[in-house]
């Protein structure tokens, strides 16, 4: 416990402060910015557009000058690819995580705090959990056509549940707590309560179920361009290099290793730091 | 003179170079009953884990020696040590619903111990298991061993671990604030029942406590821990009544107790708050029967006046309180404050009859929301109520603050930050933000340490007498209830068993779960 | 306990007729209508108006669910659209395949996870610890598919030591079956392998910690009593949730995989019929593979009442 000499800290800052102490959470954090690096500034560090084919130069080696990674079968340059692919795979990741957060975290508030709506949303919570992503892909991919904003929205449906049974969870256990009941002593409202002592209580919480929807989502993207349910060619995605790769990976690997790389780092830097946030945000860590 | 059981010496353990036990030294003779008694932090329990070789995490014995019949078992390895636990040093512990295994039958949970030992077959274990859980005073014991712990209560939790604590008839039983969970008179049945196994078994008992009563009531010495030192050490009376050392004065004197002055109730004061045969039932799940958990309960507070109700659990006070405070709807009956009828009262009016009485609850660290500074927990019902604006709102946080003896300082600090005291001086301050007739305190001082209790009991009524406040005081403390309180309610199961004025009901209760009740209380035959 | 029994399977009842609605409808909002589709592009529109009222699409939504929900319950799925055959033939030809495969993996997933998640709790702060979390860490972080095509490349292309491709029923050639499926269940069950290895730890982790495990230390119990009659049977109740959350995840890496090896399962059959837009088969498949989510969630939760005492009086406990 901190004792009341400390200099004032904030619950938040100190968690900072417990994250930077952490050696995993500090790992998690540079990988994360490299990849956001890469995926913000693609179009400033890729040297091609990823499109952009060079049939004379096919399945060159990495290491080739002025293609760093090598070529593709089309002779697209593959480190250019990787850029705008990961740009593409923190999209749908950023978007799933919004879908998730804008419809779960109400959902779940209203279904802990009031009793009646609680059935209600459990019974929505449980038909959504009944439809895997995929199902819920190849259903919007055989309305709308594939996309990279659909490939994001079934995978934010898909992670609805889950957010509601956290913020849920919360709410339930917040509802009950002494401070809560105070506010009702004062004549807070419901609105109040919630928006300034639960939903403030419940962040933590939110933040750390962020962490893990964004890689699951990351490699959901990739499975769904795969199979040919997500992004479109000639869109560039890091699940589309490796199905276009299993084509030709007798002859050469290297355009199947990249992407696949790619995919493992930003998912080790979500899990990695999402790991350490939680063990921070944690009171009983101390 | 014979041998010393257990001789501890110079003792030191710490957690990652925190040092919580810092030279502590006692020593208990076979048969003997020794209590330890110290606040929350003092290294009591430490202490008491270090001996069985069962400190958690990352604690470590750093100094000193712990000897077992002159056996040295400081550093004892693990194969020694499961062999002194259990067979030799029997433990009971602290908190009955976190102690047993939730997914084992408790026969189960008696019968492991003896086979643990080999103190029988497999077979026979089930047997004895059953026969030891009656011994300790489980009724009906076959069936009760094939159940589950939630199946139990706190207090038959507490004599199933009792149980297992002496089932290999071990030489010292170490009792880690057995009872602290528990109501006095479940405490003391179960007490009772500990110290006669103790006696027909010859076992030793160590007794780690926070309440100076018990440890008069149930030991032969006291040991006084602080900060992880031992303060003073001596016969029980003799210490507890003749303390030496300064700190123990202080602790003795901060001990609220059943004797001295009660606060006098002169004439009658004006009622400000009048609850007139209110009851509360609710409906059980699926049977179609009624539960009614308050009935028929009448009481007045008196301007300026404290009324305090005293229960054990399932009495129904705090369901009490918070109907006074419109958290809970009442079935029936009237309550009025200021002469406003408060039942079936809804919107604005409500508002405005909540204005009038704010509550202090229990438990500081969970009362306030943990990421609002003091200022905005402090200034939140001014908010809610759109009393002045951001500026004069500060100003009367300070105000308040100060009112509560709290530096102004603290306005930015976060709840974790401050102590438990501290928090609970918070929470007053923000009760009496509004300019409260009532404030309705929810066994406002039950988690402080005594030291603090005392502290905070004291600011309570310096304000009733500045600033002219009612007190509704919930407590199951007898003693708490007596330094505060003019009138007084005994309630039992829903309804009231006793009412009136402080002195008469705790000096002279006509009722005889009164009389009970405070047998039940300990020390008080030694602080009287 | 009967009662909440009762209650679940209302519950479920409940969901799936939902589901089921969710699904007609869907699919009824498809792009494309299925008699223009059978009666082909270029006919006449009486001809479409003859296959529309034979298919029964002329009648309102709400008896048109109901004729499907009667077909459905008789077994009937309807045809396919591109080959003419019974949907439920061809259901009951790829189901039996992911079934197996989903089964196996989960096998493998719960067996390994356990088992380093007992691993990582028991040797807290050494090095078993740092192996069993690296291992879940990275079978977490790496697409899993990505890995299947590597191994299909490296172990059975140039090694040999798996068949690349292809499915044997273990029903026929046991040892042949199992030798064929153990690749793919292995890539399916990783990723999950991983998941529950870290609820495991966790839930091994609070257990040793908690007030009852040092009282069971106080009684004199050895660490291996306490670890496995304790630990491991505390643990076993939040696996039995893991595994049934986890199953939308399974399905959803069961087409992949089918796909990366080659396997003729109900996987293999959505994204057949997705890309061919064969309707009454992605109906229906969507409809078996929700029903089944919803079922193995209901047999989880009547499991639970099993493990766990404290369900079977309240049946709310948690």
């Amino acid at each position: 416990m901190t004792t009341t000499t400390t200099p004032p800290a904030r619950i938040r800052g100190r968690a900072l402060r417990k994250l930077w102490h952490n050696p995993m959470g500090v790992a998690g954090g540079v990988l994360l910015l490299i990849v956001l690096v890469a995926g913000v500034f693609a179009p400033l560090l890729a040297p091609y557009s990823p499109a952009a084919v060079h049939f004379s130069t096919p399945f060159q080696q990495p290491g080739t000058v002025g293609f760093a990674l090598g070529t593709d079968d089309l002779g697209r340059d593959i480190l250019s690819r990787v850029l705008y692919g990961t740009r593409a795979s923190l999209e749908v990741g950023a978007l799933a995580v919004l879908v998730s957060i804008v419809l779960g975290v109400p959902l779940g508030l209203l279904a802990g705090y009031w009793r009646w709506l609680d059935a209600l949303v459990s019974r929505l919570a449980d038909l959504l959990l009944a439809f895997p992503f995929l199902i819920i892909a190849v259903g919007l991919a055989a309305i709308n056509g594939g996309g990279l904003a659909n490939a994001a929205i079934a995978l934010g449906i898909a992670q609805i549940p889950t957010m509601i049974r956290v913020v849920r969870a919360e709410t339930l256990r917040l509802k009950e707590s002494d401070f809560v009941l105070a506010a009702h002593t004062m004549h807070a409202g419901p609105w109040r309560i919630l928006g300034q002592h639960i939903l403030p209580n419940a962040l933590s919480a939110i933040i750390v179920q962020a962490t893990v929807i964004m890689p699951a989502a990351v490699l959901g993207e990739a499975i769904l361009s795969f199979l040919g349910l997500g992004i479109q060619p000639p869109e560039p995605s890091l699940g589309i290099m490796l199905s276009d790769a299993q084509q030709y990976l007798f002859r050469t690997p290297w355009p199947g290793i990249f992407p696949g790389i790619a995919l493992a780092v930003i998912c080790l830097g979500f899990n990695l730091f999402g790991d350490a946030l939680r063990d921070a945000l944690d009171p009983k860590t101390d | 003179m014979t041998e010393p059981l257990l001789d501890v010496s110079e003792l030191e353990v710490s957690f990652r170079g925190t040092p919580a036990v810092r030279g502590a030294s006692l020593r208990l003779l076979p048969g003997e009953r020794v209590a330890v008694v110290g606040q929350s932090g003092s290294g009591k329990s430490t202490t008491a884990h270090a001996v069985m070789g069962l400190l958690p995490g990352a604690g470590q014995v750093t100094g000193g020696v712990i000897r077992w019949r002159g056996e040295d078992i400081t550093h004892a390895g693990e194969s020694r040590l499961r062999q002194l636990r259990g067979r030799e040093i029997g433990l009971v512990p602290q908190d009955p619903m976190s102690n047993l295994n939730p997914v084992a039958r408790v026969g189960t949970q008696v019968a492991e111990t003896l086979v643990a030992h080999g103190m029988c077959t497999r077979r026979q274990a089930w047997r004895q298991a059953v026969e030891l859980l009656g011994q300790a005073g489980i009724s009906d014991p076959a069936r009760r061993a094939r159940q589950y712990p939630h199946e139990f209560s706190g207090g038959m939790r507490q004599r199933v671990l009792i149980a297992i604590g002496l089932a290999c008839r071990p030489d010292l039983l170490i009792a880690d604030e057995p009872t602290s969970a528990l109501d006095v008179t479940v405490q003391r049945r179960i007490l009772d029942h500990l110290e006669r196994l103790t006696d027909e078994l010859g076992t030793a008992l160590l007794l780690v406590t926070h309440d100076l009563g018990l440890a008069a009531d149930r030991a032969d010495r006291v040991v006084v821990m602080s900060e992880g030192e031992v303060v003073e050490t001596g016969p029980a009376r003799e210490v507890l009544t003749m303390p030496r050392e300064d700190y123990t004065k202080r602790l003795v004197a901060a001990a609220p107790s059943l004797a001295g002055p009660t606060r006098a109730s002169t004439g009658a004061a004006e009622p400000v708050l009048e609850v007139t045969g209110v009851s509360k039932e609710y409906r059980i799940r699926g049977r179609g029967g009624v539960l009614r958990a308050v009935d028929d309960v009448s009481f007045t507070v008196g301007r300026g006046r404290t009324t305090a109700i005293v229960g054990e659990s399932g009495s129904g006070k705090t369901t009490t309180a918070r109907m006074v405070l419109g958290l809970v709807p009442a079935t029936s009956g009237t309550i009025r404050l200021e002469g406003q009828e408060l039942v079936g009262l809804r919107g604005a009016r409500l508002r405005a009859a909540r204005r009038a009485m704010q509550p202090v609850f229990q438990d500081p660290y969970a009362s306030l929301n943990p990421v609002w500074t003091v200022e905005r927990i402090i200034a939140e019902p001014l908010s809610t109520f759109a009393v002045g604006d951001r500026m004069s709102r500060r100003t009367r946080v300070v105000e308040l603050l100060e009112q509560v003896a709290l530096p102004g300082a603290l306005a930015h600090r976060y709840p974790n930050e401050l102590s438990g005291g501290q928090r609970q001086r918070v929470a007053i301050a923000r009760a009496l933000a509004l300019g409260p007739q009532l404030v309705v305190c929810d066994e406002a001082v039950s988690a402080l340490d005594v030291l603090v209790q005392d502290q905070i009991l004291e600011l309570l009524s310096s304000l009733q007498a500045e600033l002219g406040l009612s007190y509704l005081f919930i407590s199951h403390d007898l003693a708490v209830v007596r330094a505060l309180a003019h009138e007084v309610l005994v309630m039992r199961a829903g309804r009231v068993v006793e009412h009136g004025p402080v002195e008469q009901v705790l000096s002279a209760p006509a009722d005889p779960y009164t009389r009970q009740l405070l047998d039940a209380v300990p020390g008080a035959t030694v602080f009287s | 306990m009967l009662r909440y029994l009762f209650h679940r399977l209302w519950q479920s009842a409940v969901t799936l007729v939902l589901a089921s609605i969710v699904v007609f409808v869907g699919v009824r909002a498809l792009p494309g209508d299925p008699a223009t589709a059978m009666a082909g592009e270029e006919a006449d529109p009486e001809t479409i108006a003859a296959v529309r009222a034979e298919l029964g699409l002329d009648e309102p939504l709400p008896v048109q669910y109901l004729t499907f929900v009667r077909n459905v319950l008789a077994g009937d799925l309807g045809e396919s659209v591109r080959t003419g055959t019974p949907v439920s033939e061809m259901i009951g030809a790829t189901l039996p395949v992911t079934v197996q495969l989903a089964v196996y993996a989960m096998l493998i997933a719960v067996l390994a996870g356990m088992a380093l998640g007992v691993v990582a709790a028991v040797f807290r702060g050494r090095w078993p610890e740092w192996a069993a979390n690296g291992f879940s860490l990275f079978a977490l972080s790496v697409p899993t598919f990505w890995l299947g095509i590597l191994a299909v490349l490296y172990l059975s292309v140039q090694l040999g030591a798996f068949p690349a491709s292809g499915y044997v029923s273990p029903f026929e050639h046991p040892l042949r079956g199992l030798y064929y499926l153990t690749l793919p269940a292995l890539i399916l069950g990783l990723s999950h392998a991983a998941v529950v290895q870290r609820q495991t730890r966790a839930s091994m982790v609070e257990t040793l910690t908690a007030d009852f495990v040092r009282t069971a230390r106080a009684k004199g119990l050895g660490r291996g009593a306490v670890i496995f009659r304790y630990g491991v049977r505390n643990s076993l109740i939040v696996v039995t949730t893991i595994v049934g959350l986890q199953l939308g995840g399974l399905i959803a890496g069961a087409v992949v995989t089918e796909r990366i090896f080659s396997l003729p399962g109900i996987g293999k059959l959505t994204l057949d019929s997705v890309f061919t837009r064969d309707y009454p088969v992605i109906q229906a498949v969507v409809l078996v593979i929700t029903g089944a989510y919803i079922l193995i969630n209901l047999l989880v939760d009547v499991l639970y009442t099993v493990i766990d005492p404290r369900m079977r009086v309240s049946g709310r406990a948690r």
